[in-house]
């Protein structure tokens, strides 16, 4: 499923480039240091390395990106009889979960911002779109506030990242993952841009998943909630009868 | 140090730390006989565990904090089983309604709120009331007066239609009290994570009459099965009840509980329940604090269709 789902993706993005101007397959290369990142009880966030090499010159642009399946409200907070209450809200949808950008040089002056727009660089070309009941001043309040909290939450990541050019030719990256990292198949694109454009792009996955016990568990309570209670009632019940026998007074 | 992942609050803690809390609030109940929910769930939202897992989670930690208790109560035969069954049918009803409406309150983005509201409610008055009752003991024992109680008060309650015999309580009154009474509590538990036993045994004692001697283990009973029912309905529906969370509680709570009661039987009470009503007080004052002070991001983000 989530293969078949990359393999559209890469398909498309062949399309894409087909469009692009005459770069040969061997001007950018690009891979990276992991395709799985696993969550385990123990996780504190990670790096993942995007390495690769160019041919011929000009700026290297790395985006790690993964979409939000559900819509998202942002809902702000307002005094209501002295006490702050959630009060106005708006929804969005295909809202990206974690977006981190990287490049050689500032984005502005890489390219055009059509262009960035068309290839979803940077933090404003996302194609985030509000609910239609949403009007267009609340819709940049909001917006600008979704896009805050992510950064403070480090999955838009603020740090400048840039891309050190080893020799005009190698490149390499470290993006930041925080603890809270959500779930799902992420793309890794790197693009290098010639004189404004997007001459050639190569995509990686990424799997971020829930891994071992806890992954188990929180599976279990999504999937079959009614019998994840039934035992944990069970275990509560053996816990306290346990416990009374162990410290029972003789 | 010792990190400890949540798998459904979706955080890491310290595990010392949650032992400590369980131990802490388990040697209060312990001490005074309380369960101890209604100090544990706000003292969860302190440490930053999203106030619907702090109440899903709880309400499963109360069945363990009950069972063994209910259990000796019912080897002394000081369990009112027809009373507790009646209890529990508009408590099973009532801890229904309560998920039904936190799932509502969850879809409003509203359900922190009304969790943090409740018990500013909750604590403020039982805290006032333990005060109140302590500093009166401690003055009547300095008088050297002691004020005696009527055994059985007739009030409007008697006068209800749906009369019931209950042979162990030696009592014959409208179902209505008790049903209406188990309901009320049940939502309690669903919404706040509470057993609800600081409201179950003055109203059993001074509403329905029943006799000292078996309101404890009666609402043990209720108190065991109704949270039984809760935890089974909240993770049926809301997804909100984290055992790992749960289990590190009760295994610090059966701890604490121990010496809680050792120390209990050798202290006098007035003063310990002094100063269990300033805990309480101390804590209701925090959350209020929370409501009023003007939060530093006035914006929140959730996912529709997930907690």
């Amino acid at each position: 499923m989530i293969r078949a789902h990359l393999a559209c993706m890469a398909i498309a993005l062949a399309v894409l480039s087909l469009g692009m101007r005459p770069a040969t397959a061997q001007d950018l290369i690009a891979d990276i240091s992991n395709h799985l990142i696993s969550i385990t009880s123990d996780f504190k966030g990670t790096e993942l390395l995007v390495f690769g090499a160019i041919e011929g010159g000009g700026d290297v642009v790395v985006v790690v990106s993964v979409q939000q399946r559900d819509n998202v409200i942002v809902r702000k907070k307002d005094r209501v009889f002295g006490i702050w209450v959630n009060a106005e809200s708006a929804e969005f949808s295909n809202v990206t979960a974690f977006y981190a950008v990287a490049a050689t040089s500032p984005l502005e002056e890489l390219a055009a911002p059509e262009q960035l727009r068309l290839y979803e660089i940077g933090l404003d070309a996302l194609r985030v779109e509000a609910e239609p009941d949403v009007d267009e001043a609340a819709k940049l309040e909001f917006l600008d506030a979704l896009i805050e909290l992510k950064q403070a939450n480090g999955l838009y990541p603020v740090a400048p990242l840039h891309i050190d050019l080893v020799g005009e030719r190698l490149f390499r990256v470290k993006i930041p993952f925080p603890a809270d990292v959500p779930v799902g198949s992420y793309l890794v694109q790197s693009f290098l841009i010639r004189d404004g454009q997007v001459v050639g792009a190569q995509t990686s996955p990424l799997v971020v998943s829930k891994g071992g016990f806890g992954a188990d568990l929180y599976e279990f309570a999504n999937e079959d909630g009614a019998l994840y209670g039934i035992l944990a009632v069970l275990g509560a019940v053996m816990a306290g009868l346990l416990g009374n026998l162990m410290f029972r007074r003789p | 140090m010792f990190q400890i992942y949540l798998p459904i609050a979706e955080m890491s803690v310290d595990i010392f730390l949650l032992l400590g809390m369980g131990g802490a609030v388990g040697f209060l109940s312990g001490l005074f006989g309380v369960g101890g929910g209604f100090l544990m769930t706000p003292l969860l939202i302190f440490i930053g565990v999203p106030p619907p897992v702090a109440v899903g989670s709880e309400v499963n930690q109360v069945v363990a904090a009950s069972v063994s208790g209910f259990m000796a109560h019912w080897r002394r035969r000081q369990v009112d089983f027809k009373m507790g069954v009646v209890l529990l049918s508009g408590g099973t009803l009532g801890s229904a309604f309560g998920v039904w409406l936190f799932e509502i309150l969850r879809e409003l983005g509203q359900i922190n709120l009304v969790i943090s509201i409740s018990y500013v409610f909750m604590l403020g008055s039982i805290g006032t009331l333990m005060m109140m009752e302590s500093v009166r003991t401690i003055l009547r024992r300095r008088s050297g007066t002691t004020a005696r109680r009527k055994a059985h008060v007739h009030n409007w309650a008697h006068g209800l239609p749906f009369k019931m015999r209950f042979r162990t309580s030696r009592l014959y009154i409208s179902a209505i009290l008790p049903v209406g009474l188990g309901f009320f509590v049940g939502v309690l538990a669903s919404l706040m994570g509470v057993g609800g036993g600081f409201l179950l045994v003055p109203a059993m004692i001074y509403l329905l009459g029943m006799p000292v001697s078996v309101v404890i283990g009666t609402s043990l009973f209720q108190i065991t099965f109704v949270t039984a029912v809760a935890t089974i309905l909240h993770s049926a529906n809301t997804q909100t009840v984290d055992v790992v969370l749960a289990g590190l509680l009760t295994l610090g709570a059966v701890i604490g509980a121990q010496f809680g009661t050792r120390v209990g039987a050798e202290l006098r009470g007035e003063e310990l329940r002094g100063l269990l009503a300033l805990v309480v007080l101390g804590v209701c004052a925090t959350l209020l604090w929370r409501l009023i002070t003007e939060p530093s991001n006035l914006f929140s983000l959730s996912v529709v269709g997930l907690n």
